[in-house]
């Protein structure tokens, strides 16, 4: 035992300074220098104001703009510095009271529709900062975004056309929309 | 679904086997002593290495020393974890002012990351500063992981020395562990990350002028904080209006790299790799699953190399890779559906289960990763199994019933199916009639001890925990659903717990001193009441002699062991686990789908 205890202290030392200090320190500074804005976050600007983060959703819930998905975070929705999902279990009456609710909310605001509401723009994220929908539930909302904003819905439509991510390779990931990144392009349509 | 989710799975399996085999020959030339051989200046720098930390690299320990070093060496590390949360607010590299972690939660969390669990009952970024994030929590990654790997190592050691004293030096093994292995497989695998959109950094959270303004309400609170109430009693709420959203920052790919190569799964944000920063895209997300089994399925080549018989690993393989597809297959089969309560209020029903999942992600993705994170003792999630319909939820929670052997955690899923081998023989050797045997070594009366201790410890400290969580006022005052799935979330806490994956069906609020310390003692005895008898077993075979290989002696190779393997996991499994499963996820899926036809 006693012999045991020297090791024990010096070894733990040894590995703490490498794999808490030095090994974090060196990835982040070749980080810095390879890879400077993934690093930090793949911050999105307007002249010199951050306005997100591409890889982070925002909450859009107006009327002129296309909706993401709703989000469990406290105290606000898309909370980016308190990550989380409802964990709400499948039998659980909340959830189901919530999405009644939601989904009494997007029937009002989208009487055209006819067919069944995308689960996505019912239903939580795990993050609570998805920052994507399904391209079902953005063409869901093209003819609502169009009328509000007195645009041309056939344009409205081709623009969410074109913000479609395929799955990598065809292959791993679902099809979807980045939800901030298309309400950009639709704000800077009209000027 | 719009890939096939057999391409994925088959895709996934593939890759992961051609990079676990170069792998698995690498781990054993480090492991028996090729590696120096070969390279004359790193048996030098070894040497010297020793030397400073107090050892020799010649000293070879008996099972007893070798497991009191690993004890004491993990119980540094909670010593160290639970001070330097205790003290973050006055330690540098904090700059969101975070203030102490409570003391409870402190010991829960210093238990989880040493013993590999990486249970959180707090959320990351709201609780943890940049300097205990990284010293405190990514060291445990690295150390846990190389404790498995010792302590697997040994009991190789044990199979292929013959009347020898000792299993190996502790302080080497756990060194090796991670100078050659962890460090720069996380290094390499770090980068890929940040290239792909993981941040890396030490910046304070980042402020981002919103698009579209928000409102929300909260409880109006007095000037001591507490929430007001009116004349009726009901919180008086008040709505704010805010153009801003924080988001949080860190040093995250480093941590990141570790938490899945170590299976340890400790998500550096509270939403774990479900969170964009931790997880940015779909090959991320591949990369994430492959490097979760990567080491498990290595180290059984290694195996097979160090026992001189290559289809010795390839079995144990076999046998994990059988139990893993037929569990995917049923995760995904139960995710693709829809959760028919909200089908029937006008949603589309072919969109599959999406509460608590990801966009990018979608099913396949999110149910594979379930799987893989919990077939391995990792944890990590990327989708929440608390919303996962009942049968989707019990694919995880059985997983991790079956003792954490279907790949399992690095080094412990190893040398828990290894165990289950032992009383595979022994089972089989009571039928035919024979002495039990196992890589030509006997399985006596004291292995077989230490076998069933490994075996039961667990089930007792799952089963044992949720009984006493679901008799008790402040166990069931945590359950945040309603019904079967309240008792769900508690079976499913313990069986995290007891058998260190550290995933949870989060919706429990766990950050209580009751299940914090519980919950402690379930990771400890589930960690070390297992490594110990098995330090114990690799003691007693390395002082055997090699029996020789006759016709009586039943082979462990083949696809006869492969399906008595996994009858003995599944038997054991199912005995344990079916009672307690049939009051939670089953009753619920039955509730679920009898009464909505």
């Amino acid at each position: 035992m006693k012999n045991l205890i020297r090791p024990a202290i010096t070894l733990f030392i040894l590995i703490s300074l490498v794999t808490g200090l030095l090994y974090p320190l060196a990835v982040t500074g070749i980080a810095q220098i390879a890879f400077p804005e993934q690093a930090a976050g793949s911050l999105m600007k307007r002249g010199e104001e951050v306005i997100g983060s591409s890889l982070i959703g925002q909450s859009f819930s107006g009327p002129t703009y296309f909706w993401s998905r709703p989000s469990a975070t406290a105290p606000m929705p898309y909370n980016a510095a308190n990550s989380g999902g409802s964990n709400l279990g499948p039998t659980n009456p909340a959830l189901i009271e919530a999405v009644k609710e939601r989904a009494k909310n997007i029937l009002a605001s989208h009487p055209d529709k006819a067919e069944k509401i995308p689960t996505d723009l019912v239903t939580a994220s795990a993050s609570g900062l998805d920052s994507h929908i399904s391209p079902a539930a953005a063409y869901y909302q093209v003819v609502r975004v169009a009328v509000t904003r007195n645009a041309d819905a056939a344009i409205v439509k081709s623009l969410v056309d074109r913000s479609i991510e395929m799955p990598q390779w065809g292959l791993l990931g679902d099809s979807r929309v980045n939800v901030l990144r298309l309400n950009l392009a639709l704000d800077a349509l009209e000027k | 679904m719009n890939t096939s989710p057999w391409i994925q799975i088959g895709l996934f399996l593939i890759v992961l086997f051609v990079i676990a085999w170069p792998l698995g020959r690498y781990l054993a030339s480090i492991f028996d002593g090729q590696l120096t051989c070969r390279f004359k200046w790193l048996d030098k720098f070894e040497y010297g290495f020793c030397r400073l930390i107090g050892t020799s690299p010649a000293e070879d320990m008996p099972w007893q020393r070798y497991a009191t070093a690993i004890v004491l060496f993990n119980i540094l590390g909670v010593v160290v974890v639970y001070a330097l949360q205790r003290f973050q607010s006055e330690l540098p590299l904090n700059p969101q002012s975070l203030g102490d972690v409570s003391s409870d939660s402190a010991f829960n969390t210093a238990i989880s990351f040493v013993t590999n669990t990486n249970w959180q009952g707090y959320g990351g970024e709201s609780t943890m500063s940049y300097l205990t994030q990284m010293l405190a929590l990514t060291v445990q990654n690295f150390a846990s992981g190389a404790t498995g790997i010792a302590v697997v190592i040994a009991l190789i050691r044990g199979f292929t020395r013959r009347n020898a004293a000792g299993i190996g030096n502790a302080w080497l093994d756990l060194s090796r562990s991670i100078f050659y292995v962890l460090l720069p497989l996380s290094f390499v695998f770090a980068l890929i990350l940040v290239n792909q959109g993981v941040i890396q950094n030490f910046n304070a959270y980042q402020d981002v002028k919103l698009i579209e303004p928000l409102e929300y309400t909260v409880p109006k609170n007095d000037l001591d904080g507490q929430p007001l109430k009116d004349d009726q009693g009901n919180v008086i709420m008040e709505t704010i209006k805010t153009d801003k959203q924080s988001i949080a920052m860190g040093p995250v790919a480093s941590q990141e790299a570790i938490k899945l190569l170590g299976t340890n799964g400790g998500g550096f944000f509270n939403a774990n790799s479900a969170h964009p920063f931790e997880n940015p895209t779909p090959l991320t997300n591949f990369l994430e699953m492959i490097s979760i089994l990567l080491i498990p399925t290595a180290l059984c080549f290694a195996f097979g190399q160090m026992v001189g018989d290559q289809r010795q690993g390839w079995t144990i393989l076999a046998a994990m890779t059988v139990l893993f597809i037929a569990m995917a297959t049923v995760a995904l089969w139960s995710e693709s559906h829809s959760n028919p309560l909200i089908t029937q209020l006008g949603t589309d029903g072919s969109m599959g289960n999406l509460e608590g999942k990801e966009i990018r992600f979608g099913i396949v993705s999110s149910a594979l990763f379930a799987t893989v994170t919990t077939a391995a003792s990792c944890g990590a999630v990327n989708a929440m199994h608390d919303s996962f319909l009942p049968l989707g939820g019990l694919v995880p929670m059985g997983l991790m019933m079956l003792g954490e052997v279907v790949f399992g955690g690095v080094g412990a899923g190893l040398y828990g199916m290894l165990i289950f081998a032992m009383l595979a023989v022994f089972l089989s050797g009571l039928m035919i009639g024979r002495t039990p045997e196992y890589l030509g070594k006997k399985i006596g009366v004291f292995e077989m001890k230490m076998v069933s201790i490994a075996i039961l410890v667990v089930p007792m400290l799952v089963l044992g925990g949720t009984a006493i969580a679901v008799v008790t006022e402040v166990g069931k005052a945590s359950m945040a659903n309603p019904g079967a799935h309240g008792l769900s979330e508690v079976l499913y806490a313990f069986t995290s717990a007891g058998n260190n994956n550290g995933s949870a069906f989060a919706g429990l609020s766990a950050n209580t001193p009751f299940y914090n310390i519980l919950l402690a003692i379930a990771m400890w005895f589930g960690r070390f009441g297992v490594i110990i008898p098995v330090l114990a077993i690799a003691g007693k075979l390395a002082a055997q002699p090699k029996l020789a290989v006759t016709g009586g002696t039943l082979p462990t190779h083949g696809p006869l062991f492969v399906i008595l393997l996994t009858s003995t996991v599944l038997i054991f499994g199912a005995l344990n686990y079916v009672p307690a499963l049939a009051l939670g996820p089953i009753i619920e899926h039955l509730q679920l789908f009898s009464t909505n036809k």
